[in-house]
């Protein structure tokens, strides 16, 4: 499987990364040269074989139901690159 | 339910009859102290960013990890729809961006969700019921919360909902009309606060649904639906359905075709329409968290929940039906709230189901409407009802003396055997008593009685004028057949 | 007395005991030396003030005799770790200015043994390189240079700064951590120490993730048993992260001198590669000859999917990367970009402003994996082939107690020398990302010195949890190589 422009720009626009026009015929050449070189995984007969989940070995930790974090707008509002009154402030969405 | 489409249920077009074919996926907001993978609070109503860990504001190196009584109540919600639940089950990761979304993902649960299949079963007008299919309850993140009404350029971001536990409930498409929809959210309402793992609560957004909707000629294979995106009261529900199932025979008719998109319901309007920020097409990408394990349960903790389930909905309706001996009707409404039905049977211990549930519906819930109280708030409890029937019914009072007692109770508070002896009202049966004042009143009024001897439907007045003289307490029974021997008119008139 | 700043983590240890030295004297010859090697670009952020004032609590309590583990002892520590009130970057512009409210659990545990913290180390940027040449902050330069040479040479990545520092005597030493080989294989070309536990064994709590089911920090030293006394501080059972694992943490250095008498060394076969140079092969056998010499039984074992690691570790890190690092949106923290119209604009624009070509590369590659259509043929392939890995493991495991490898295919290159070729680039890791996959701990020992005077080193894989074997093992091969060269401190130490 290879990728062309048109792929490389569906999934730019995916991953929210600006991909200037002159850089798309290059990425293409590098997501294939990667592509190529994972394609290797295709002579492994994996039939029957489970994805690996976890490499740990044991149950889902949980927490009790207890309110332990919050109540700090400031501290999480402090690095914001614009807030206001203890809001994210962002360019308006159109619903 | 999928058998033969009901006639009633059908739409008429120009061009013949559909059938509206409806799902719904209903987001429960778990009844839960902190959120699903972070120790923040869940409380409605606080100020923005206050309820927000560094978890949910997805800060770098933040890990979730899963609250233990939100499973639980997964779990036990599952039971409630008599449904399978599934002892491994994965979270996966969700991937989209907008603002009100920290991570760029949303954890929820995709090819192995907690719950799988189980049902719940709708009452219809007539007693008639139904059953609906579930497909699955999953548990999953809620996300933040976006003003975009605050500012001409901007919008306001509030992460106080992000995490926060929700049970997504996934219906079969079973459902033929509105009123189908709108009594499976009411018994899926019910269901949940009988259980108490959501508050069922529409106006503050714990419960929301999506309803998904298509037409189809009767019995013929299913159309494109659209899915209409949380529709928040159960009367928008009813309108947004009847209108876009109106909409898509309306396109069918005229030869169009229904594309497959998100609709949102302007309640203003009246109307659906397409979401913008929806339009996108979606690749959510997901796959299991490698944050979080599989969430694998014990058949014993499982079988736990399963022994501390309450009664039912259903089975307590039957159960009204079977040992009161009431009506389908009546015993549906008094189960639809585990409340309510609490409180009747407090009310009618020891006194006859009937009197009552009639006593319920015609003073207790017309008083509460009135001032606009749900039946915890009721300000005279079930026993204190109960005292009062009972008084009824022993003849210590009259009926029309209880439901001035039940006001003074209402509005004073008190107890109302005490109010009754305090305040003089016991019923007179004293049959003495009562003759003194007949005599009384017929030896003021000659020309009345020779009127009502003449006109026997008169003698009503008669009755008014000794009940007045003994202040209201006469039996009534009593006073009108001593007045009717006295004036010589016919036992039954 | 030698200069404090070449003292192992050890012998400091017993100087501030003793009170030979002053845990103010070390910290002060730490940031002077710290100071004078800008020219490495080791560090990102300096903390000298902060390290003074954690030394003089460490003096307070030493004097008071209430001394941990750590006391008053300085370390680097890599700019993943986030660190309360001090800049955490990822080596990345969109994290250039962000200061994390919260402390990561493996730098809490090390506060919390008396250590003190000398600054941030430069890395690859969010972890994802081999050369420590995709830092935002500029290039860290290897302390090392080849005989007669002034080229320029990488530190390895991503733990390049961290390599740097230990091996350079800025720092006593330092964490690191290694998705792909991110400790050991900077300090194979360093010519030091480097630990990656068994994953689950440190907390990655507070820790930027790159990739979740890979990422592991460890200890970055110049001795074996500096690897032992800094991983006993740093790990820990944390209730705060879902995959760590609860076990209690064992002492290290107890039997850190046991030797390898007994012991049964496995050699895979697989692990000869083509093209790698010929010092590489021969420092390999001369490592089993020295277990074998003290007592080792060394015996040929097979892991088959060996070549398909690195190919796999491509498919999966980068998946789970492209998501982990959808959070970096410009909204809550991190660099936004200027002038954006609308919201997906200013996602785009900081995103791409915000990230290096190698992340923005590899976000890609992850996205394409996990999209619609690919999931399986890419990411589900991969994650079976990490249970096929895992087996080969296992069933080696069975045959010996503990496997040794190169660390690495060849030694330090030069800057720029493999940044044209990202594949190429990648083969680094060919050695030591097989034990990512599949969760194993493994250590990197300096055994030898390439004939242009480069160090190389031996990497020792173990069982799941069994650091201390894999300590022990790297404790009779250091005492077998006897490595003792540095470098030669030409940036005016
Ligand atoms: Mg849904
Ligand atoms: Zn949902």
């Amino acid at each position: 499987m290879s990728v062309d422009k048109d792929t490389v720009r569906r999934i730019a626009k995916l991953a929210r990364i600006a991909l200037e026009e002159e850089r798309v015929e290059p990425m293409v050449n590098e997501l294939n040269q990667i592509l190529h070189w994972v394609e290797q995984l295709g002579e492994v007969e994996v039939a029957g074989i489970e994805p690996l989940t976890s490499v740990v070995a044991q149950r889902l930790k949980m927490r009790e139901d207890e309110v332990t974090a919050g109540g700090d707008a400031e501290a999480v509002t402090a690095n914001a690159p614009q807030r206001e009154d203890d809001y994210f402030v962002v360019p308006k969405v159109v619903e | 339910m999928s058998q033969a489409a009901k006639k009633s249920k059908l739409i008429k077009g120009e061009t013949g009859e559909w059938e509206i074919v409806i799902g719904m996926e209903v987001h429960a907001q778990v009844l839960s102290e902190a959120k699903l993978f972070s120790g923040a609070a869940t409380a409605f109503g606080a100020s923005p960013n206050s309820q927000v860990s560094f978890v949910d504001a997805a800060m770098p190196g933040m890990l979730p990890v899963i609250n233990r009584f939100c499973v639980e109540q997964a779990v036990r919600t599952g039971l409630g729809l008599k449904a399978k639940i599934n002892r491994r089950s994965v979270f996966d990761r969700k991937n989209y961006f907008y603002p009100d979304l920290p991570q760029g993902y949303q954890i929820s649960q995709y090819k192995q969700p907690v719950v799988g299949e189980g049902e719940v079963l709708i009452d219809l007008p007539g007693g008639e019921s139904a059953v609906v299919g579930i497909e699955r309850l999953h548990l999953e993140q809620d996300a933040g919360k976006s003003l975009h009404d605050q500012h001409a350029d901007y919008s306001y971001v509030d992460l106080n909902r992000a995490g926060v536990a929700l049970m997504e409930i996934v219906s079969r498409p079973d459902l033929r009309c509105a009123d189908e929809a709108v009594a499976y959210l009411k018994k899926l309402r019910a269901i949940v606060r009988y259980l108490g793992t959501c508050d069922g609560n529409m106006e503050e957004g714990s419960m929301r649904a999506d309803v998904n909707v298509s037409v189809r000629r009767p019995g013929g294979p299913l159309g494109t639906r659209c899915e209409i995106k949380n529709v928040n009261s159960m009367r928008f529900i009813a309108q947004a359905i009847e209108f876009e199932a109106r909409r898509q025979v309306d396109i069918l008719e005229s030869g169009g075709s229904i594309r497959q998109e998100t609709r949102l319901f302007d309640s203003k309007a009246g109307e659906t329409r397409s979401m913008r920020s929806k339009e996108e097409a979606h690749d959510y990408r997901y796959f299991p968290d490698p944050d979080l394990l599989p969430l694998e349960l014990d058949e014993d903790w499982i079988r736990t929940i399963e022994a501390s389930l309450p009664e039912l909905p259903d089975e307590k309706k039957a159960r009204f039906i079977k040992d009161y001996g009431l009506d389908a009707y009546d015993a549906g409404v008094l189960v639809t709230e585990r409340e309510l039905a609490d409180y009747y049977e407090e009310l009618a211990r020891g006194i006859d189901a009937k009197l009552a549930v009639n006593w319920l519906n015609n003073e207790i819930l017309g008083r509460l409407n009135k001032d606009g109280l749900s039946i915890a708030e009721c300000p005279v409890s079930a026993t204190a009802n109960n005292a009062i029937i009972a008084m009824i019914v022993d003849g210590t009072i009259s009926g029309k003396i209880a439901k001035d007692i039940l006001d003074i109770v209402w509005s004073e508070g008190g107890d109302p055997k005490t109010v009754v002896e305090a305040r003089g009202l016991r019923q007179v049966t004293d049959t003495g008593a009562i003759e003194a004042a007949v005599e009384k009143v017929i030896a003021a009024n000659p020309d009345k009685v020779a009127a009502a001897q003449a006109k026997p439907k008169l003698a009503g007045w008669f009755v008014g004028q000794v009940m007045k003289e003994t202040g209201g307490k006469a039996n009534p029974q009593a006073v009108n057949a001593i007045l009717k021997s006295r004036l010589g008119l016919p036992d039954e008139g | 007395m030698t200069t404090p700043n070449a003292f192992t983590l050890a012998e400091a240890r017993e100087a501030l005991k003793e009170k030979r030295l002053s845990s103010r004297e070390l910290t002060e010859a730490m940031i002077a030396a710290m100071a004078a090697s800008r020219p490495l670009n080791a560090f990102v952020t300096e903390t000298p003030e902060k390290a003074l004032a954690m030394a003089a609590d460490s003096d307070a309590r030493i004097a008071r005799g209430e001394g941990r583990a750590l006391e008053g002892l300085p370390l680097a520590i890599k700019d993943l770790f986030c660190t309360r009130g001090v800049r955490t970057t990822a080596g990345s512009r969109i994290l250039e200015n962000f200061v994390p409210p919260y402390e990561s659990t493996v730098t809490q545990n090390l506060w919390d043994a008396g250590a003190v913290m000398l600054g941030k180390t430069n890395m690859d940027e969010f972890a994802m390189g081999s050369s420590n040449e995709t830092s935002y902050f500029g290039p860290v330069e290897n302390p090392w240079r080849a005989e007669g040479s002034n080229k320029k040479l990488v530190p390895g990545g991503s733990s390049g700064g961290s390599a740097t520092a230990v091996a350079a005597d800025l720092c006593l030493a330092a964490t690191g951590t290694d998705t792909g080989g991110s400790i050991r294989q900077p300090a194979a070309v360093t010519g030091i120490v480097g630990l990656k536990p068994t994953y689950g064994r440190c907390s990655r709590w507070g820790i930027v993730a790159f990739a979740s089911s890979l990422d592991q920090a460890g200890p970055m030293t110049k001795t074996v048993r500096d690897a032992a006394i800094l991983l006993g501080a740093m790990a820990s059972v944390d209730p705060m992260d879902a995959t760590s694992v609860d076990m209690p943490v064992p002492d290290y250095e107890a039997g850190l001198e046991a030797g390898v008498k007994g012991m049964r060394i496995g050699i895979p076969k697989e692990y000869r590669i083509d093209g790698a140079p010929p010092e590489i092969d021969a420092l390999w056998h001369k490592g089993a000859e020295w277990l074998k010499a003290q007592g080792a039984e060394i015996v040929e074992v097979s892991l088959p999917h060996t070549k398909y690691a690195l190919p796999a570790y491509y498919i999966v890190a980068p998946a789970e990367a492209s998501s982990n690092l959808a959070r970096y949106d410009g909204v809550r923290y991190g660099h936004r970009a200027a002038g954006a119209k609308d919201i997906t604009d200013l996602y785009e624009k900081s995103r791409g402003e915000g990230f290096g070509k190698e992340v923005r590369r590899r976000i890609l590659i992850g996205t394409y994996v996990l999209s619609a259509g690919y999931y399986d043929a890419y990411y589900s392939r991969a994650q079976k082939l990490r249970t096929l890995i895992a087996r080969d493991f296992a069933q080696a495991f069975e045959q010996c107690d503990a496997l040794l490898t190169p660390a690495t295919p060849g030694p330090a290159f030069a800057i720029g020398e493999k940044t044209a070729d990202p594949v190429s680039m990648y083969l680094n890791d060919v050695f030591t990302v097989t034990v990512n996959l599949a969760g194993l701990p493994g250590i990197s020992v300096p055994a030898g010195l390439t004939k242009e005077g480069l160090p190389l080193g031996l990497q020792v894989i173990g069982k799941a949890f069994d650091e201390a074997g894999v300590l022990r093992v790297g404790r009779a091969l250091e005492v077998a190589a006897d490595f003792k060269a540095k470098p030669a401190a030409w940036w005016g130490a």
